[in-house]
């Protein structure tokens, strides 16, 4: 980290670098994704199934006359528990010129990193591949996995978009 | 059909590029002239002409080829703009709608202002650029102008001593060098076809880039461009007088500057040669310009009537107002859900104003979709055209029919539709229809027809391109289909084979031709016509011909549905697949070898699909006798639906899945209920493979199935 004596980086130099993130949590563990990608917050309601479609894919709902898929990351990474109440909330982002909600166990707050703040990713394992993952955030004893929302949504596995072999 | 289905066409066309036009004169910037603009106003006007010739609106014609002329000056910098010429041009513009309001009323435009607005164009080229205007002839004299009560009903014919230098090739044989420019190999072999028909063609020569065409003919240039225009762009075609012959007519038919002008040539006999008002002075034909205005009030005034009977509209504008009205329609049936559980005694007032609202709230939408209806016309009388290009170069003898033109289709749809009907109308021509002697020898008659019909069938519309030709040959199909390492049994049904032709790089044709057998192929024209939400099915006899039947949605923003429960589910099936619905008594039910149940309508034994099954709902009635079958046609076949409960019928908008999410197998589309939740729309044919592949996937593991293990259990119990 030379970078933090570096004198030409001073406070307002990293305040341009640094950007916004939306925390959210799965269970017991903290994400965070870029908050410009996020449309809208809203609760988990009325989501009609969608035959044969893999398990987190909740279903559509509508949006306001849009017809959006809903995707719950906590069945995603296979966190044990899974419930619908009050506190479930659906992050409505926006990727790819798609709109795509996405279910999460509840928002906690938006947070600003600074580039010194966000580490890179460690190589994972299955359930969550780093390349869907821009770094991890350290925030004093905290830690957010900042997730590339663009890429784990566009992503084959998601099979929220259509692959161009079919 | 003839040539005046294109009227209206070309109005509309006209109508926006003198609005361009307009723009471009009042946005040009008088001391810097953007030659883009200037171009773009020269084009304006010349595609007019164009037009206006090809119809025959002579007035038009002319007007615009005078003003095509200076514009021409203009553009090349011969003549230094002003704020007095702007204001002349948009006067120009301003006669030419009226000349157009004119002829779109099937009346004669104001000749009187038509010889006036050449004068003062004339004038205004003498002025400027001091040579008149080519095309001068042709147009009524000043002396018409000057007494209007003369017969204006035609314009002075050409005086035969009025040469005018520059367009003497009007008369008599000139020879023409005609370049194409940047034109494909097809085009080009169709423009030397109609050139052909025009004239002698001396020589051609060239490539791709620029080839050209010497042509000996008595048709003027103009006219040429014209028939051109049909095939290219009018960029892409140049022509000029060949000057290496001079012998055979007049100089450059390009107002060159060294051509004998008529300013200079006053020795030529010109009995009333518009060049010879020099003396009438700007501002004395502006107060002559304010005067006849004046006289001539009555009839502009006849010609606004026709504008309110059409406006050009945007699709994206009329798309929004569909989609505004069709959330209306949803916060509406939301509110009657409301409304309806509400104590009709106390709430009578509401209830009714409901009534009101959803009653309107209908006709709304009706009158909002019907915006986007064209009757297909628009899309058959293209073909006569084709057909005879086609069937000329193929050398066979084509009678085309068309049948219900006045049909109604979405005006997307109709702009998707053209290519992979053109390419059917090809295929068939070249394909279907054999040439006369072999027709002959097969007892036919020598003209082979061709038919294209459309009609309504449900919500559908049916589109057929038929002919009486060979019809397709099963054996050359799968030897075909077998070289092209594709897999087929000799077993597989007649569909099946003609399916064939669908395949990516299928063609039969023995040799590739000009007209098809390469290129684009059938499965692209099914791929159109599948992304449009139509299937495309063939019909043919050997011997006897090939029917294409294309069937399409009638909109893509509104369906006719019937919703139906299964479990707690709600799906809508498209209303007009459903034929009938029953409750099923078991003995109608019959189980099949392997993993199928039929059901047996009045002697029709119809494939089962349990939707349950299908879309893996839980919940669902599994009891045969409590179910209800619904008889459903899917790319023509029936199928027996067995769902729990049908709810009723109900209008629905139309929303893509695919814009947010992808396509879902045995659903079509989805749409927003009353509720406001969002029920699936099944697709009838994609539920039965997607039940048949879940049958198969089903049969690796056990063997039998719940439905018809049922049967059979039921059945030793009984």
């Amino acid at each position: 980290m030379t970078n933090l004596t570096n004198p030409s980086l001073d406070a307002a130099a990293l305040e341009a670098q640094s950007r916004e993130f939306l925390v959210f949590s799965l269970g017991e563990e903290e994400y965070a994704i870029d908050i410009l990608k996020v449309q809208e917050i809203r609760g988990y309601e009325n989501v009609t199934r969608i035959a044969n479609a893999p398990d987190f894919i909740k279903g559509v709902t509508n949006l306001r006359g849009v017809i959006v898929p809903i995707v719950d990351l906590r069945i995603k990474f296979h966190l044990d528990k899974v419930e619908y109440g009050g506190q479930t909330v659906v992050i409505v982002v926006n990727v790819a010129d798609r709109v795509v909600g996405i279910v999460v166990d509840g928002v906690s707050d938006v947070m600003t990193l600074t580039p010194e703040q966000i580490k890179p990713a460690p190589e994972f394992g299955v359930t969550l591949s780093s390349d869907f993952l821009s770094g991890l955030g350290s925030l004093e004893d905290r830690m957010l996995v900042l997730v590339d929302i663009d890429k784990l949504l566009t992503s084959d596995e998601m099979a929220l978009v259509e692959q161009a072999s079919e | 059909m003839d040539i005046t289905d294109f009227y209206d066409t070309f109005f509309e066309e006209a109508e926006e590029l003198l609005a361009d036009m307009e723009r471009h004169l009042l946005e040009l910037d008088i001391d810097a002239p953007d030659s883009e603009q200037l171009n773009a106003i020269f084009r304006a006007a010349h595609s007019i002409k164009g037009g206006a010739g090809t119809f025959g609106f002579d007035v038009l014609q002319k007007t615009t080829h005078l003003f095509e002329n200076l514009l021409d000056h203009a553009r090349r910098g011969e003549m230094t703009l002003r704020r007095d010429i702007i204001d002349t041009f948009l006067e120009t513009k301003d006669m030419l709608h009226d000349q157009l309001d004119a002829y779109r009323n099937d009346e004669e435009p104001d000749q009187e202002a038509f010889a006036r607005i050449c004068q003062t164009l004339q004038q205004l080229a003498l002025e400027e650029i001091g040579q008149g205007l080519e095309g001068a002839e042709d147009v009524p004299t000043p002396g018409d102008a000057d007494s209007p009560g003369q017969q204006p009903a035609t314009p002075e014919p050409p005086q035969a001593g009025a040469p005018a230098a520059e367009e003497a090739g009007d008369g008599g044989d000139q020879r023409l060098v005609v370049a194409l420019i940047d034109v494909g190999d097809k085009d080009r072999a169709l423009l030397i076809e109609e050139l052909e028909q025009l004239g002698e063609i001396q020589a051609q020569q060239g490539n791709q880039a620029c080839y050209e065409v010497t042509l000996i003919t008595a048709v003027s240039r103009d006219d040429i461009e014209a028939v051109m225009c049909f095939i290219t762009e009018p960029e892409q075609v140049q022509i000029r007088v060949d000057e290496s012959e001079e012998a055979i007519t007049a100089p450059a038919a390009e107002p060159a500057p060294e051509a004998t002008l008529p300013g200079e040539n006053t020795e030529a006999p010109q009995p009333a040669p518009p060049s010879a008002t020099p003396a009438a002075s700007r501002p004395d034909t502006n107060k002559n310009d304010a005067s006849k205005t004046k006289a001539s009030d009555a009839k502009p005034k006849k010609a606004k009537g026709s504008e309110s009977s059409s406006i050009r509209v945007s699709v994206e504008k009329v798309d929004q107002i569909i989609n505004l009205v069709g959330e209306l329609i949803i916060t509406q049936s939301m509110l009657d859900q409301t409304v309806s559980e509400l104590d009709g005694v106390n709430n009578g007032n509401l209830l009714n104003g409901m009534n009101l609202l959803q009653r309107n709230a209908r006709d709304l939408q009706e009158a909002v979709m019907s915006v986007r209806m064209i009757p297909m016309d628009f899309v058959f009388s293209r073909f006569p055209r084709v057909v005879r290009e086609t069937s000329g170069k193929l050398g066979k003898e084509i009678e085309l029919v068309t049948e219900g033109e006045s049909t109604e289709l979405d005006k997307s749809l109709t702009e998707r539709i053209i290519d992979p009907l053109t390419h059917l109308v090809r295929n068939s021509l070249d394909h279907g229809i054999e040439p006369p002697e072999v027709r002959e020898a097969n007892g036919k008659p020598r003209t082979g027809k061709l038919t294209l019909s459309a009609r309504h069938q449900g919500g559908n519309i049916i589109i057929e391109v038929s002919d009486d030709g060979a019809g397709l040959d099963r054996d050359k199909l799968l030897a075909k289909a077998q070289e092209s390492g594709l897999s087929v049994t000799d077993t597989m049904s007649d569909d099946e084979v003609w399916q064939l032709i669908f395949a990516p790089g299928f063609s039969t044709a023995k040799e590739v031709t000009d007209v098809s057998g390469r290129g684009v192929g059938m499965d692209v024209v099914k791929r159109n016509i599948q992304g449009m939400g139509g299937q495309v099915q063939i019909m043919s006899a050997r011997g006897k011909g090939t029917t294409i039947r294309i069937v399409l949605p009638l909109t893509l923003a509104i369906l006719d549905g019937m919703s139906i429960k299964v479990g707690e589910e709600v799906f809508i099936l498209p209303l007009s697949t459903v034929l009938e619905s029953l409750q099923p008594s078991r003995d109608d039910l019959y189980p099949m070898a392997g993993d199928d149940v039929v059901l047996k309508v009045r002697d029709e034994y119809l494939p089962v699909v349990a939707v349950h099954e299908a879309l893996d709902v839980t919940g669902a009635k599994t009891e045969l006798n409590e179910t209800i079958a619904v008889i459903v046609q899917g790319e023509g076949r029936r199928y027996a639906l067995l769902v729990d409960d049908l709810i009723g019928q109900q209008q629905v908008v139309v929303k893509n899945l695919e814009t947010n999410y992808r396509k879902v197998p045995g659903v079509s589309a989805a749409t927003i209920l009353g509720d406001g939740s969002v029920a699936l729309i099944l697709d009838i044919a994609g539920l039965h493979r997607l039940n048949r592949a879940k049958k198969e996937a089903r049969h690796q593991q056990r063997p039998h199935h719940d439905l018809e293990r049922r049967l059979h259990t039921e059945g030793e119990a009984s």
